[in-house]
């Protein structure tokens, strides 16, 4: 019997083979993988005009820095702006899913989104996916009920508080805000404060580094401040320069302009065929 | 060359014997401890809070101590370690003392004592269950160290421990300076412990800050700190969303 079982071709799909030794090795004790935080400073502040949005820029995978310069606030609406942190994907993909039902909300209503909508699509679009999308969000906005701030987390639970921090770098930025913050700051404190946060967070914290990008959302104005502040720069300059060593010697040169190659069809119907 | 030797030995290494002698779990734990290097000498600062797993069982446990005349402990993680530490060091005090050579114990030599001996309790796994400050004034010279409970150890101007590396030294980073007057190294390390009694569930409000000078030691009397809830978020968090929370 079981030599006919052996000679059928693998089916595709999933291969559940591991999965009884992965339980076996739960009852002996072993303690599976838990959610990692992985590596960001993502901030947000409610000041008395607005809302503040700050995020560092480093995107690693694993131990390596997979990009250097890379945007963590994305946006929602014209008055809403999102800080994500966890899976790049995950965050890229709900903020983006989000924010293109709020523009369909926008067309349907005739009016401004409002941040509590925002809200509420992303919580219940992470709750029922029960904390599989690893999405950990900082939603801040400013429409006709006023200013406001939320968290956002993977498992679709939600706080509004005047200022919060979310990632691996959290507790380096939360230790300025709860030592700093106060109520009605103006925008240049607020700028400052959020800044001194994301930068606690990149130096004290291995997971994030890079530059400070900062979002200030106010009534009717948002001003997307991308790399406000770079205190990573790119110090070593080779003194030898950067040129072809050993005496490589050049015997032709030709340079082709690409732009040149391609015709521009002037006012054609693109999706024509 | 006799083979029945090694497997007794093999046995006894991971051996049931064995399990029972050895720390698996801290039970009554204390949380962090901070230090700082100030102008006159070292300033330390710790709740008095012993943790039973999730419930704050004890409410007045001195974690800092002197030793000798020149230095001060601050103990986090299993409390009656400490107490046995407590025992060891006091016992090394008094027998520095019996020499009646006019040396004493300073700070370095009781960090390095301390160092050696969570490193030779680690090594036969059965570790003291606690990260250590050790700070003091010899001869005008300042001196901050750290010990965990694996024998980890370094000496820097400003050490924390536990939940305090995370929340206060960041804190530390930017604002400690050389020559910190006594008022502004007391204020720094109640900013340190404010933000700690905020966002780490086992710290308690009541707490004791320990000075160390060329003169001696002082250890304050319990206080607690000043706490701000008045946000306006705080007090209406569903405006404009009745229902979510």
């Amino acid at each position: 019997m079981s030599q006919i079982s052996e000679s059928m071709p693998p089916k595709g799909g999933f291969s559940f083979d591991l999965c009884k030794r992965n339980q076996m090795l739960v009852n002996k004790g072993l303690k599976q993988p838990s959610f990692l935080k992985t590596g960001t400073t993502i901030v947000g502040l409610v000041f008395q005009d607005g809302v503040i949005l700050g995020a560092d820029t480093r995107a690693t995978e694993g131990p390596i820095v997979a990009d250097k310069n890379c945007e963590k606030i994305h946006y929602m609406a014209p008055n809403i702006y999102c800080c994500g942190a966890g899976t790049a994907a995950d965050t890229e993909a709900v903020t983006d899913m989000v924010s293109s039902q709020l523009k369909l909300h926008r067309y349907h209503t005739g009016r401004e989104s409002r941040v509590v909508t925002a809200l509420t699509l992303l919580k219940s679009h992470l709750f029922s996916y029960q904390g599989h999308v690893s999405a950990a969000l900082v939603l801040g906005g400013v429409d006709v009920t006023g200013p406001h701030l939320h968290t956002i987390y993977p498992h679709g639970s939600t706080d509004t508080l005047p200022f919060a921090t979310m990632g691996s770098g959290s507790l380096a930025a939360m230790a300025v805000f709860e030592s700093k913050y106060r109520e009605g700051l103006t925008r240049d404190e607020g700028v400052k404060l959020v800044a001194e946060a994301i930068c606690s967070g990149i130096f004290n914290d291995l997971g994030s580094g890079s530059n400070v990008d900062v979002c200030v959302i106010t009534k009717g104005k948002k001003e997307y401040l991308r790399n406000y502040l770079t205190p990573n720069p790119r110090t070593y300059v080779s003194e030898k320069g950067y040129t072809f060593s050993k005496k490589t010697e050049v015997l032709h040169t030709k340079i082709t302009p690409l732009k040149e190659l391609v015709d521009v069809i002037d006012a054609g119907d693109a999706m024509e065929e | 060359m006799n083979v029945s030797d090694s497997t007794p030995a093999m046995n006894n290494l991971m051996g049931s014997e064995a399990d029972s002698q050895r720390t698996l779990y801290p039970y009554v734990t204390g949380t962090s401890v901070v230090g700082i290097k100030y102008k006159d000498g070292i300033l330390l600062a710790a709740d008095m809070g012993g943790s039973y797993g999730s419930t704050l069982r004890y409410k007045t446990v001195e974690r800092l101590k002197s030793v000798g005349k020149h230095s001060i402990i601050g103990a986090s993680g299993e409390i009656s370690d400490f107490q046995e530490i407590m025992r060891n060091l006091d016992d090394l005090i008094l027998y520095d003392n019996m020499w009646d050579d006019g040396n004493s114990f300073g700070p370095k030599e009781v960090h390095n004592y301390l160092t050696r001996m969570m490193y030779n309790r680690r090594n036969k796994f059965n570790p003291l269950w606690n990260s250590l400050v050790l700070g003091g004034v010899k001869n005008g010279q300042k001196y901050l160290g750290t010990v965990s409970m694996i024998g980890v150890h370094y000496e820097d101007n400003h050490v924390a421990t536990g939940f305090g590396n995370h929340l206060a030294r960041p804190l530390l980073r930017d604002e400690w300076h050389e020559n910190l007057t006594f008022e502004e190294g007391v204020k720094l390390l109640e900013k340190c412990m404010r933000v700690l009694l905020y966002r780490d569930r086992s710290a308690v409000n009541k707490l004791q800050i320990a000075k160390i000078t060329e003169e001696g030691v002082t250890i304050s009397q319990p206080y607690a700190l000043k706490t701000f809830w008045g946000f306006s978020a705080f007090q209406n968090p569903t405006a404009g969303a009745e229902g979510s929370w």
